[in-house]
């Protein structure tokens, strides 16, 4: 038993309240019709697999019923962090220690101008 | 044109003539309830028949409109439950763009017509889930250790205090725990586990003389 901050409730709640949805971040093609069949493959089927940290899709699944993102390191399980739709994460592979709130607030705005996602 | 209020909505209960049971009647006639006495420390009895409704949209649009038919503020922080001067009729956050309204039986399908007046063109949904979950109340004493046996939700004071409401985990099922009152608790429960989480109570309160007012 542990407990997963999430980030709409806003707060730690026991773990089998949640359940994990796989590698989060993972963009539908704008132009599916112009895919070809191995990158619609990749699209479906195929998943990261990293050793270290990983950004996973979960969903407060007994709760507020939301999808957010968490980032994992999957040699120690640590939960480094939860987010929102649509935010960046602050941990990753280039950047273990964490980013910089600046770097990651710069980059979310040029996401969200992108892919205008809203939560 | 047609209406829209008329194309949207519909009475689930337009005669009232016709005898509803609740959720419960057939678990109180098959298993029986205990009643209170002296050494009750928890008291359950169920609320039933009450108006439920699920409000979806935007923060602001909601409680414009919420405040006007109701007199009521959408709680706009995680995890808030308010009501109204008589405690009768009240709004719980339930996620960031839901909200329960329950209110007193017969009043739901009234209000839901008034909201929608309200909210015009706002894009928004209300549905009528009265029919779909019952309420049950506990009071007493040991009611926060019977929900401490039933829920891995804190339901400390300190973590738990009035006015607040979370969905959680409740004996395996799922359920709406929220504390309108001090020394009252609530669960909200659905139709198809109301008997299961009530034989659960009934059993996980044996120990504090768990009496029912049915
Ligand atoms: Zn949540």
């Amino acid at each position: 038993m542990f407990h997963i901050y999430c980030p709409y409730c806003e707060e730690l709640r026991e773990e089998e309240e949640f359940h994990p949805k796989g590698q989060a971040h993972i963009a539908r093609p704008v132009d599916p019709e112009a895919c070809s069949d191995e990158e619609w493959g990749d699209y479906l089927f195929f998943r990261d697999n990293p050793r270290g940290i990983h950004h996973e899709l979960w969903v407060h699944a007994v709760g507020c019923r939301k999808f957010f993102n968490i980032t994992r390191n999957t040699v120690s399980y640590e939960i480094l962090e939860t987010y929102r739709m649509g935010e960046q994460p602050r941990f990753t592979a280039g950047h273990p220690e964490g980013k910089p709130a600046e770097q990651v607030a710069a980059e979310a705005e040029a996401v969200s101008r992108q892919e205008g996602v809203k939560a | 044109m047609s209406d829209p209020v008329a194309t949207t909505a519909f009475d689930t209960r337009p005669d009232t003539s016709v005898p509803t049971e609740s959720p419960l009647a057939w678990s109180y006639h098959e298993t029986g309830c205990p009643g209170v006495s002296q050494k009750s420390r928890v008291v359950l009895r169920e609320r039933a028949m009450l108006g439920h409704l699920i409000l979806r949209g935007g923060a602001i649009a909601l409680d414009e409109a919420l405040r006007e038919v109701l007199g009521l503020a959408l709680p706009a922080r995680p995890g808030g439950l308010n009501h109204d001067s008589e405690g009768v009729r009240s709004i719980q956050w339930l996620s960031p763009d839901e909200w329960l309204v329950i209110v007193p039986g017969g009043e739901a399908f009234a209000l839901e017509q008034r909201l929608r007046n309200a909210l015009g063109g706002a894009h928004y949904a209300i549905v009528d889930v009265s029919g779909g979950q019952t309420l049950i109340e506990l009071e007493g004493e040991a009611a926060r250790e019977l929900l401490m046996k039933s829920t891995p939700y804190d339901v400390h004071p300190a973590n738990f205090p009035v006015g607040k409401g979370v969905t959680t985990v409740f004996a395996k099922a799922t359920a709406i725990v929220r504390r309108p009152t001090e020394d009252r608790w609530e669960l909200v429960v659905r139709r198809s586990f109301a008997d299961y989480c009530y034989r659960w109570l009934l059993d996980a309160g044996e120990e504090y003389g768990v009496g029912v007012e049915a």
